[in-house]
């Protein structure tokens, strides 16, 4: 019995790297159309952005934070702040692996008390690393809301999480792979779905 | 199956021995002596032992044992330590006089003695203390032990340095009234306060005080000079440098009286088993280096070094179950001496098997000035044997199995060749079939 | 990694360099308001000191703390005179409780490898005798890495430049990478260290010696003849006598503390001529370069190996090498504590 988790978010999910065999889903142009639309939604919902933040989670939700903050920039005129948050010490996996690397937790000076916190992730599968960030948020301070964006909602949730913003819906059964490839970190924009090769102990 | 304990005394044939100079024989032991030694010997009512293959030494004799008897019987008494000499091919062991109360007058070394003629495992000859209570400020009753029924010759405070070169000098110059020898135990205490293991490498690495090289020759270059200048005999305890090694080689080359010893764990092991922090290897003089261990196997094949003795030093297992700083000091090894000898010199080439005999019964016999020992097998000789099959299987050692009250051993674990098949002691069968008789 | 943390010299670049940057991570954290992770939450970890030192014994309980462990303090007589129970059976009542680490500062050198081998849970070496101090070495290169701009993402690579130490997260919009993979920067490749002391007797020395090496640092040690291990040579530094003429190529200069008692076992004839031969002091400071940095690891002894300007002065790291003490541990205590629990035997 293999322990799920949210590929994509850390980069070490199960599958190994052999790329097997895998469908590009999503590739450079289609990202890009998304990520506009995601950006004029959150614009609409939250009326103008007054007092958002972005934070994206380790490691593809951060460039994909930094694009949705550029995006809405854009658009408004205004500069909409963005980050990081690292969710890994409140993970409720944390004794099934070797004890991971930290990502970088980076806010801006006055905090997250007050603010309309939108989550950025690329992949939205079990829904723990969310519940993670939510216990993180918990620790930092006190938004006003909390939202979540992602770039693909792949179903099988464990927990009662859902997106407000979603990117592309792709239904997948628990024997695929989705891996998302970004240029900041992998070179080329793509959303890959492919077989699940056996994880090695 | 025969009565061992009825047959371990009586007469015995042993057949077709191999003696140390290589010829085959057959031996025949009556009344404490080998009566007769030639080919197909016959005798009635002799217990007959097979003893094709197996090399015939005389009893082996150990200068350098603890046996911890007055005082620590927890660790080992003059029972288990003369069981475990005997299974380890000893006819004769001198006990060391460390003991509590320390071995410094007639009274104690004759309780030892006597100990020992009880437990008739072998022959316990008591050392007696250079210095009261070994302080290393005033000599001990010296005379006293001499002449007593323990009929002391080797003088010793081992554990200790006899350190003020003046009382070392008087030392030297006493015994000589009864040809006596004093065992110095050199380890100058200025350089080696709080010192656990050989000054190097590692000790550095470690974090552990040093025992420096310089602290042994030292005062083993001071008393062979002192032994020379007043005419008498020096005898140095478990050499343990190569340096040492070269100054016996120039204090002999002068024909001064100077005779030597070294340990079987010198001969095999260095101060890298320390790594790991196991008390099991600290001892004193420390485990040295490479090139120590290769000196001394260099000394032991020429003779510089005279011969092999043990210094058993049996220790509870929490004196050994702790930190290092807070363990005791010493290692066992009556059990294996022989098993080790023939690792490090036979089986490298060094040394043959009259070799052996010499440097593990002959030598240590007369340095000891012990009578009936140290005999080469021979018509007319007493019936002080040991009989060792070379070509046993190496084993692993186990100190759990060991006769010995305490199993700090360093080379638990390790495969030694060779094995103690039978030993007798004036013609009484001490082990047989490499087990105690009682 | 290791399941214990006994020495430094152990450590493999990226184990060092992982136990760093997860500090750097954990640094951050001191600016919140709840000072506080779950991950360790459940887990029992025991302060085992058989040494005093309240320092180094609090911060490791902050660290613990922080990471919502449960600690226990058991402070235990040493050997020699007046000893309590045996290591031994002090471990197999730690056991009994169920210690998941256990965190030992010893007067015997070895003692951590001897606990390692009578318990299930975790070593982590607080200061064996003479022999290791690896947290304290760890906290040192943490603190060298920040002070002289070397953690990864610090900004303009090669040349060391003087900048401040970083604190919280304040930026917005800026283009970053979250924490990839590593490309085995971060290091400290050429630094030079200059340690001067009683290296002899030092188990933070001997810790700092092998972690620098290992993080690609030249060191250089400055002490009398007399306290320096016999076979040094052997050791991956160069050795002098001469402080003055160290200090002009030093980027960090370390001051180890010197015992007073050394005097009189010989080690130097007074503690005048030990000052005046190997002690910081202001004239001394001035031939550093200017991004030059002032570690100790305390406790000082002021006005013998450090004069008292030197350790005030904005060059001197000490203050924040006790900060730094507490992130170091938490990241030791995640990395060996919060993960899944390795396969194999015991050290």
């Amino acid at each position: 019995m293999h322990a799920r988790t949210d590929e994509g978010s850390t980069g070490d999910g199960p599958g190994g790297d052999s790329p097997g065999s895998y469908k590009r889903v999503l590739g450079p142009a289609e990202i890009r159309r998304v990520l506009s639309r995601i950006a004029h939604e959150i614009l609409e919902r939250t009326h103008g952005a007054d007092d958002i933040l972005l934070l994206g989670i380790p490691t593809r939700g951060v460039p994909l934070a930094e694009r949705l903050a550029g995006r809405a920039t854009e658009f408004e005129h205004r500069t909409v702040p963005w980050g990081s948050l690292d969710v890994t010490m409140y993970r409720d996996d944390l004794r099934l692996r070797p004890a991971r690397a930290l990502g970088r937790t980076e806010l801006p000076a006055d905090g997250i008390d007050g603010k309309t916190v939108i989550l950025v992730d690329d992949v939205l599968y079990s829904g723990r690393t969310v519940r993670a960030a939510l216990d993180a948020l918990t620790d930092l301070g006190r938004p006003r809301s909390v939202q979540l964006a992602v770039l693909v909602d792949r179903g099988h949730r464990e927990l009662p999480i859902r997106a407000d913003y979603v990117g592309k819906n792709l239904p997948t059964s628990q024997h695929e792979t989705v891996r998302v490839h970004l240029a900041e970190t992998d070179g080329e924009d793509a959303v890959l779905l492919g077989e699940w090769k056996e994880a090695l102990a | 199956m025969e009565d061992t304990v009825n047959g371990a005394a009586g007469t015995w044939l042993l057949r077709n021995v191999t003696l140390p100079g290589g010829q085959r024989t057959d031996l025949l032991l009556h009344d404490g002596g080998i009566a007769e030694a030639g080919s197909r010997l016959t005798a009635a009512g002799a217990q007959v032992l097979d003893a094709g293959g197996l090399i015939a030494l005389p009893g082996l004799v150990d200068l350098h044992t603890h046996l911890r008897e007055p005082g620590r019987e927890d660790a080992e008494t003059i029972e288990t330590g003369t069981r475990a000499a005997a299974l380890g091919g000893y006819t004769a062991v001198h006990a060391m006089a460390n003991t509590e109360p320390v071995a410094d007058t007639a009274g104690v070394v004759e309780q030892v003695w006597r100990l020992g003629r009880e437990a008739g495992h072998c022959d316990v000859q008591p050392v007696g203390a250079v210095t009261l209570g070994l302080g290393g400020t005033r000599l001990a009753e010296l005379g006293a032990m001499a002449d007593s029924a323990a009929r002391v010759r080797v003088f010793s405070d081992d554990g200790r340095c006899v350190s003020d070169p003046l009382l070392m000098r008087r030392a030297l110059e006493y015994v000589k009234a009864f040809d006596g020898v004093i065992a110095q135990h050199a380890q100058e205490p200025r350089l080696t306060e709080d010192a656990q293991m050989n000054e190097g490498a590692v000790s550095g690495r470690l974090g552990l005080s040093g025992w420096p090289a310089v602290a042994e020759e030292a005062i083993i270059a001071r008393d062979c000079l002192l032994a020379a200048h007043v005419g008498s005999a020096l005898h140095v305890c478990h050499v343990s440098t190569a340096g040492s090694v070269e100054i016996i080689r120039w204090a002999k080359s002068k024909g001064w009286r100077v005779t030597a010893e070294v340990t079987p764990h010198h001969l095999l092991l260095t101060d890298e088993l320390a790594e790991d922090y196991d008390p099991v290897y600290k001892v004193n003089p420390p485990l040295r280096t490479a090139a120590d261990v290769e000196g001394l196997r260099a000394g032991l094949a020429d003779g510089t070094i005279d011969c092999v003795a043990t210094d058993h030093a049996p220790h509870p297992a929490e004196a050994k179950d702790t930190e290092w700083a807070d363990a005791a000091f010493g290692m066992t090894g009556l059990e294996i001496a022989l098993r080790a000898v023939q690792q490090a010199m036979v089986e490298t080439g060094l040394l043959d098997w009259a070799g052996v005999a010499d440097r593990m019964s002959v030598r240590p016999a007369v340095i000891g000035r012990l009578s009936g020992h140290g005999i080469l097998p021979a018509a007319g000789s007493p019936a002080n044997l040991t009989l060792y099959d070379p070509a046993a299987a190496p084993e692993p050692v186990d100190p759990a199995a060991h006769a010995s009250k305490s199993r700090n051993s360093p080379f638990r674990g390790v495969p030694l060749p060779g094995q103690v098949v039978a030993t007798f002691l004036r013609g009484t069968a001490t082990v047989l079939d490499g087990k105690a008789t009682s | 990694m290791n399941r214990h943390l006994i020495s430094a010299a152990d450590l493999s670049r990226d184990d060092a360099l992982l136990i760093l940057d997860t500090a750097e991570e954990l640094a951050r954290m001191s600016d919140r308001p709840i000072k506080k992770l779950p991950t360790l939450r459940g887990r029992t970890v025991v302060n085992l000191f058989f040494e005093d030192s309240t320092r180094t014994r609090i911060s490791f309980e902050a660290a613990a703390k922080r990471l919502s462990a449960d600690v226990i303090n058991f402070s235990a007589k040493g050997s020699s005179v007046g000893k309590g129970e045996s290591l031994k059976d002090t471990a197999l009542t730690l056991e009994a409780m169920g210690a998941d680490a256990v965190v030992i500062r010893h007067v015997a050198s070895g003692a951590p490898h001897r606990l390692a081998g009578w318990i299930r849970g975790h070593v982590i070496n607080a200061g064996d005798g003479m022999h290791e101090h690896p947290t304290q070495a760890l906290l040192d290169a943490f603190t060298i890495r920040r002070r002289l701009g070397l953690q990864p993402g610090a900004g303009a690579s090669g040349g060391i430049g003087r900048r401040a130490a970083g604190r919280g997260g304040s930026r917005t919009g800026g283009a970053r990478t979250g924490g990839g993979a590593r490309t085995g920067g971060g290091g400290l490749d050429g630094v030079r260290v200059t340690i001067v002391g009683d290296v002899l007797h030092s188990r933070v020395a001997r810790s700092n010696i092998a972690l620098l090496n290992i993080l690609g640092a030249e060191v250089t040690l400055v002490a009398p003849p007399t306290l320096l291990p016999i076979a040094v040579d052997g050791w991956s530094c160069e050795v002098s006598y001469d402080l003055d003429a160290v200090l002009p190529k030093s980027d960090v200069i370390m001051m180890l503390r010197v015992q007073q008692e050394r005097m009189t076992a010989a080690y130097f004839p007074s503690v005048r001529e030990y000052s005046r031969r190997y002690g910081l002091d202001a004239g001394r400071m001035a031939m550093l370069p200017e991004h030059a940095i002032v570690m100790h690891p305390g406790p000082m002894n002021r006005g013998v190996e450090i004069a008292a300007e030197v350790a005030d002065s904005p060059r001197s790291t000490i203050v924040e090498q006790v900060a730094n003490g507490v992130s170091i541990r938490m990241a030791v205590l995640y990395l060996l504590l919060g993960g899944a629990e390795l396969s194999g035997e015991a050290r």
